[in-house]
């Protein structure tokens, strides 16, 4: 038989292992931002941004057309992502249990767990391969259809949370069915399908892998869809991997670029609903 | 109170307005419907794009394509199983180190942690999602790598003498199943620990409270009454951690240093699917390359489909049994 005294060391010790685990789980994330602050910060200059990128061996240089490409491709993306996803959710909160709609919500779960990889191969099978060559257009439909199940799936979250009151009461007064939806439910959630929204582009803003064969990345200036196009992303990729350390310098600096603008996009989405939550609804 | 508008009471306008009101509910419809149509549109077409494209490769090679490990592209053998291997033992390194931390965690924020830490210490962990891969493989080639090379790698093979066991043998390139295990903990961690936080935070307080009452400690609490009931939900979270590990592509290709070699120790590099396709799909030359490649797709995706489907089963089962 324990004793109570041994016993209660044992929970003392496994009590202070959850918070070992709390400050080694916090510990990695401190780590790479004070980590890519450091590095990022020295090689970061107003020429970043307005210059294109430099051969090996002449110092300097930006990535300007990589940043533009990557707001190109999250552009791309939305497009197809945000109206399909939006209308997705609204189908899933309106019909809650038709057998189209419990396969829709299992589906969207599978497809946000599938490798990046292989919606890159997908978009390449179908946009790539019979054109013949890479186009920021087969990169942003990659893109675009990682967001669709994300947003499907918080675009219901947050319509399920109206009052059904708020319909009935549109409905009463003799708002038709689809004003009732976009105009009072739609927008109630709205902020919260912001969120969601906002949500979904920070994560799709920093995925290299569908973009590989697909975006393929450019050393030079283009907005076209049709070409190969640049992106924040491949272009960290590329330098990082690479012998030399001023493109290791470059690097660094894309990497700030890339997570201040995910971690900004994220942050914005985290008060978007807490706002939500706060204030009372008018 | 104000007057309702005149066109109100003319029936014939009113009539109009139910009409045109009824065709435009249809419209309505038709286009929520036919977005939703799109999800099972995307998953069958990406199924049949991958499998069509990966067909060539099975015709002509069968299940060599797991089995062989002999990948040569210029002598047409393309044996992956270096890379399935590769792809299972980096992702299980990865459980290994991340389900304690991230278990751990859920445990501290949903029953122990002082509410004004709760909010901060759960957005740092749910931050670790947000940060792209490709600059987890940055960080891991220039501060994680030389990390383990100079201090860790040694540490467990001479210090703690696990040099002796196949596992922890050989010298320490930097690039390594070791590196790509480690990575894919960081990256696996806060969809773990997010998953598990909010079973944890579902149990009831009566359960906790009559634990109490029966004299248990906090620790036999979480042990016996806590744990159990929020089981399969927690596993579910570790499997979506799984899938992620699994598929993940550009932190591991950077890390893993890409050799379709088998070794039984960690500290040599090794290779994933994920980063086969990625290493060598915009450089494959032949068609049968491109198809062994694509077949390689179809393992991965299957795989992450049933670890997948089998982890939003067990989440859902949580969430209904407490629905009812």
């Amino acid at each position: 038989m324990k004793t109570a005294r041994s016993r209660h060391l044992v929970s003392g010790a496994m009590i202070g292992l959850t918070y070992l685990a709390a400050i080694l789980a916090t510990l990695p994330l401190l780590l790479i931002l004070t980590h890519l602050l450091r590095k990022g910060a020295s090689s970061l200059s107003l020429a970043f941004f307005t210059h294109m990128p430099r051969p090996v061996g002449e110092p300097g240089g930006g990535m300007a057309n990589a940043i533009v490409g990557t707001l190109v491709l999250i552009g791309i993306a939305s497009v197809i992502g945000l109206p399909i996803g939006i209308g997705a959710g609204l189908y899933l909160a309106e019909k809650k249990s038709t057998p189209l709609a419990s396969s829709v919500r299992f589906l969207s779960d599978v497809l946000n767990g599938l490798p990046s990889i292989v919606i890159g191969i997908f978009a390449w099978q179908f946009l790539v391969r019979p054109i013949g060559h890479f186009s920021a257009l087969a990169g942003g439909v990659a893109l675009g259809s990682m967001m669709i199940p994300l947003v499907t799936r918080t675009t219901e979250e947050m319509l399920l949370v109206v009052p059904t009151s708020l319909r009935e009461a549109a409905l009463a007064l003799g708002y038709p069915r689809w004003r009732t939806s976009i105009s009072i439910v739609l927008r109630t959630a709205l902020a919260g399908i912001v969120t969601g929204a906002l949500v979904a582009v920070a994560r799709i803003a920093g995925e290299t892998a569908p973009l590989l064969f697909t975006a393929f990345g450019n050393q030079f200036w283009s907005t076209s869809l049709r070409e190969p196009i640049a992106a924040l992303p491949l272009q960290i990729f590329n330098y990082a991997i690479s012998p030399y350390d001023e493109w290791h310098r470059q690097a660094w600096a894309g990497a700030l670029v890339l997570i201040t603008i995910v971690l900004i996009i994220s942050i914005a989405a985290r008060f978007a609903t807490r706002s939500r939550f706060g204030a009372p609804v008018d | 109170m104000t007057a309702l508008p005149a066109h109100w009471l003319d029936k014939d306008r009113r009539e109009l307005r139910l009409k045109e009101s009824a065709a435009s509910d249809r419209i309505y419809e038709l286009l929520t419907t036919a977005c939703a149509l799109v999800v099972p549109a995307l998953v069958v077409s990406i199924a049949v794009a991958i499998f069509a494209a990966a067909w060539p490769a099975f015709a002509k090679l069968g299940l060599s394509i797991v089995t062989s490990s002999n990948w040569d592209v210029a002598g047409g053998h393309f044996g992956a199983a270096p890379a399935v291997f590769g792809t299972l033992v980096s992702s299980a390194v990865a459980l290994v180190i991340a389900t304690p931390l991230a278990i751990g965690v859920a445990i501290f924020l949903s029953e122990f942690s002082p509410v004004w830490l709760r909010q901060p210490v759960g957005f740092l962990v749910d931050l670790l999602a947000a940060i792209p891969s490709v600059v987890y493989g940055l960080w891991g080639i220039f501060v994680l790598i030389p990390l383990l090379r100079e201090h860790v790698m040694p540490f467990l093979r001479d210090t703690l003498h696990l040099g002796a066991t196949p596992f922890f043998s050989g010298p320490a390139y930097g690039p390594s199943m070791l590196a790509a295990g480690v990575i894919l903990a960081i990256m696996a961690l806060p969809y773990i620990s997010a998953v598990s936080r909010e079973v944890l935070m579902a149990v009831p307080r009566s359960q906790r409270e009559a634990a109490l009452a029966l004299g248990a400690t906090r620790w036999e609490m979480i042990r016996d009454a806590v744990i159990p009931y929020a089981r399969s939900g927690i596993i579910g979270g570790i499997m979506l951690g799984l899938g992620r590990a699994l598929g993940e592509t550009m932190a591991v290709t950077m890390l893993i240093g890409n050799r379709p070699e088998i070794s039984a120790s960690l500290l040599a590099p090794g290779y994933t699917m994920a980063s086969l396709i990625a290493n060598e799909f915009s450089e494959a030359t032949n068609d049968l390359h491109l198809s062994a490649l694509m077949a390689v797709g179809v393992v991965l995706f299957i795989i992450t489909l049933i670890v997948n489907a089998v982890a939003r089963w067990l989440v859902w089962s949580v969430a209904r049994s407490r629905a009812q």
